[in-house]
């Protein structure tokens, strides 16, 4: 479970003070189906990143699974974002010198995971993901939606209970979009907790609960908007 | 992380740059060679000479007339001092750690024999000579342990004279004349070749009163004494100081060891190597800035990656020792490399230039290893520091 409490995260940019968070409160249970929305500059990305420990708020409170993670030291935040979060980005950020495999493969290598286990799990994501024809190729021989299932399967090779998804489908076209959009809720469905942030409404409306963002502030939040 | 897949991580990112990779190593590896060929011949030299100093033995004394005033000078050459005599070298047998004393006294002469001449340098000296500065005898024998102080005329002809003047016929029991005097020729000596210089071959042996008379000095130039081993150097230069004293009412002689000798020797060839050797450091700072300069570029094109592993939950040691491992390798293999081509040209050069002493010592090898790891660690450590402190949201923003 995810709660922030009076989540605050402010930037200063020459000697203004821009608010990207401001006052957030929400509770997010293990297992739901979250889009973010709202205009560009809204603080999507900034509530992401925060969730995902990759970023410090400024003040308020941040409990995963019960704990309050703002407290932790750099280490132990690290550690949290190899075991317990997922990130799949816009730009997909594999590295392009390693294989599709390895870069499947990288948290469990950061974790120390053995390379007996290693091999099993990373077969078995390239398996779930349709990529294993794709195996050994680097990412400049995949395609956009090859890519950015590759970077799913590295988001969830190490069992996260939350996978945060700033714009997946940004640079994919329709189809490969829609796939990747399939993929992510595929894994909803069996239990990852699913935060997306998109422009697309169509994408957005898919979601089970809708938060709606602008200046730094939760316009809206509509849970269930699909199913009424 | 496993160290496997440390230097499998560590290793792929070198290779994606073959040519900056080998570029960087190079210079550490110009660098390592310059260190290691340069105090090859440094540490070469310092075993030439002092194995030349010491085929003397380290157990032997010298003994000269006058204080030494400064390095190297003795007051004995301006005379008022007494002279060095050769009851006084007898009188110094009676030490009990002395296993010879040979007095010396050393000039030029003419030789005339077989109806030849040569100019050539005559010792005067006594007949335990040739143990003392491991000589060998080549036929007939020494100069006897006649009484030092009316021996009999002979002479022993060093190689080179004895080739010069009887070419093959046998000396043995010759005459030649020296400086107007008569002597019986009783022995030869082996080749000796040249020690520091000095052409040994080209000499010829007399008993030390006779040498005295031949330069009309009324003192020696030198005692030798070789001390049995194992004895006290200060107890050895106590003794004779003792003797000496009660013979010439003052302490008026220069006692050198051939330990100081080797002391002072060894300290100025020392600081040669070192000195050699700082120069081929020089290169390797550059091939230092090479690996910061290379790792700082690569810091700033990998930015990303480094957002990248910080969000897949690296930690801020793991990134700085990804980084850190990249800059050691490159040092390490390159200063591999570079003291492979040391030892290569050093021994080509010997190859080459046989009069060129050269040696590599395990340790300099050791130490040149550990140089060029210590310069990568400490070339990598500013780039992977700011790679590990990189904020990771700033980071995966940028490109
Ligand atoms: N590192 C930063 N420094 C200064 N301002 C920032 C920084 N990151 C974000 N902001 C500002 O915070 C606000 C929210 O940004 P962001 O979360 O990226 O918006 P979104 O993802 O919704 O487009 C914007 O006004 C942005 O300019
Ligand atoms: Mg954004």
């Amino acid at each position: 479970m995810i709660k922030l409490e009076k989540i605050h995260r402010n930037f200063q940019v020459g000697d203004q003070i821009v608010h990207a968070l401001d006052d957030i409160n929400i509770i997010i249970n293990d297992g739901e189906y979250v889009s973010v929305m709202g205009p560009s500059g809204s603080g999507k990305s900034t509530l992401l990143n925060l969730l995902g420990l990759l970023d410090q708020p400024s003040s308020g409170k941040y409990y995963l699974n019960g704990g309050d993670v703002t407290e932790l030291d750099e280490d132990r935040q690290a550690s949290t974002r190899n075991k317990n979060i997922g990130f799949v980005f816009q730009v997909f950020h594999l590295i392009p010198r390693l294989t599709a495999a390895e870069n499947i493969e990288l948290p469990l290598v950061l974790a120390g995971v053995d390379e007996e286990i290693r091999k099993q799990r990373v077969n078995h994501a390239l398996e779930s993901m349709n990529l294993m024809e794709r195996a050994q190729h680097k990412p400049p021989q995949l395609s956009g939606g090859q890519r950015q299932r590759v970077a799913i399967a590295r988001a969830t090779i190490m069992e996260p209970s939350v996978l945060l998804a700033d714009e997946p489908t940004g640079n994919l076209d329709q189809k490969a979009g829609l796939n990747v959009i399939e993929t992510l809720e595929q894994l909803n469905q069996h239990g990852i907790t699913l935060i997306v942030v998109t422009h697309d409404e169509a994408l957005g409306a898919r979601s089970t609960r809708s938060i709606r963002m602008l200046d730094g502030r939760i316009e809206s939040d509509n849970t269930d908007n699909k199913a009424g | 992380m496993l160290t496997k897949d440390f230097i499998r991580l560590t290793g792929t990112s070198l290779l994606a740059h073959k040519l900056r990779s080998f570029l960087t190593m190079l210079g550490i590896s110009i660098g390592i060679t310059a260190v290691v060929l340069l105090t090859s011949i440094g540490e070469g030299l310092y075993k030439f000479v002092l194995s030349e100093f010491t085929q003397f033995g380290t157990t032997l004394v010298g003994i000269n007339p006058g204080k030494v005033t400064t390095f190297g000078m003795s007051m004995g050459v301006f005379g008022s001092v007494r002279p060095l005599t050769i009851s006084d070298a007898e009188a110094l047998k009676q030490l009990s750690f002395a296993k010879s004393v040979v007095p010396l006294v050393q000039g030029n002469a003419e030789v005339e024999g077989n109806g030849r001449t040569r100019r050539t340098t005559v010792y005067g000296v006594g007949s335990a000579f040739p143990e003392t500065f491991s000589m060998k005898v080549g036929a007939g024998r020494f100069l006897p342990d006649d009484d030092p102080t009316a021996p009999r005329a002979f002479v022993v002809l060093g190689y080179k004279v004895k080739q010069e003047l009887f070419a093959n016929t046998n000396p043995l029991g010759q005459r030649v004349r020296i400086g107007g005097d008569r002597y019986r020729v009783i022995g030869t000596m082996e080749a000796k070749g040249q020690v520091l210089g000095f052409d040994l071959d080209d000499t010829v042996y007399i008993p030390a009163a006779r040498g005295l008379d031949l330069f009309n000095r009324d003192s020696l130039m030198e005692i030798d004494i070789l001390y049995k081993e194992g004895t006290n150097v200060d107890r050895v230069v106590a003794g004779i100081k003792r003797i000496l004293k009660s013979r010439h009412g003052r302490d008026d002689v220069t006692i050198t060891t051939q330990e100081q000798m080797l002391k002072v020797l060894g300290s100025i060839l020392n600081v040669l190597t070192f000195a050699v050797g700082a120069i081929g450091s020089i290169s390797l700072l550059v091939g230092g800035i090479g690996i910061i300069t290379i790792m700082t570029i690569s810091v700033n094109e990998r930015t990303t990656e480094i957002g990248l592993l910080r969000a897949l939950g690296a930690k801020q040691t793991q990134v700085l020792s990804l980084f850190l491992g990249e800059a050691i390798v490159l040092s390490a293999i390159g200063g591999a490399v570079g003291l492979l081509l040391g030892v290569g040209l050093a021994q080509l050069l010997h190859a080459m230039l046989p009069a060129l002493p050269v040696h590599t010592p395990w340790t300099f090898v050791m130490f040149a290893e550990g140089l060029a790891i210590t310069i990568g660690l400490v070339a990598g450590v500013l780039p992977a520091r700011r790679a590990a402190r990189l904020d990771p949201v700033e980071a995966l923003r940028a490109e």
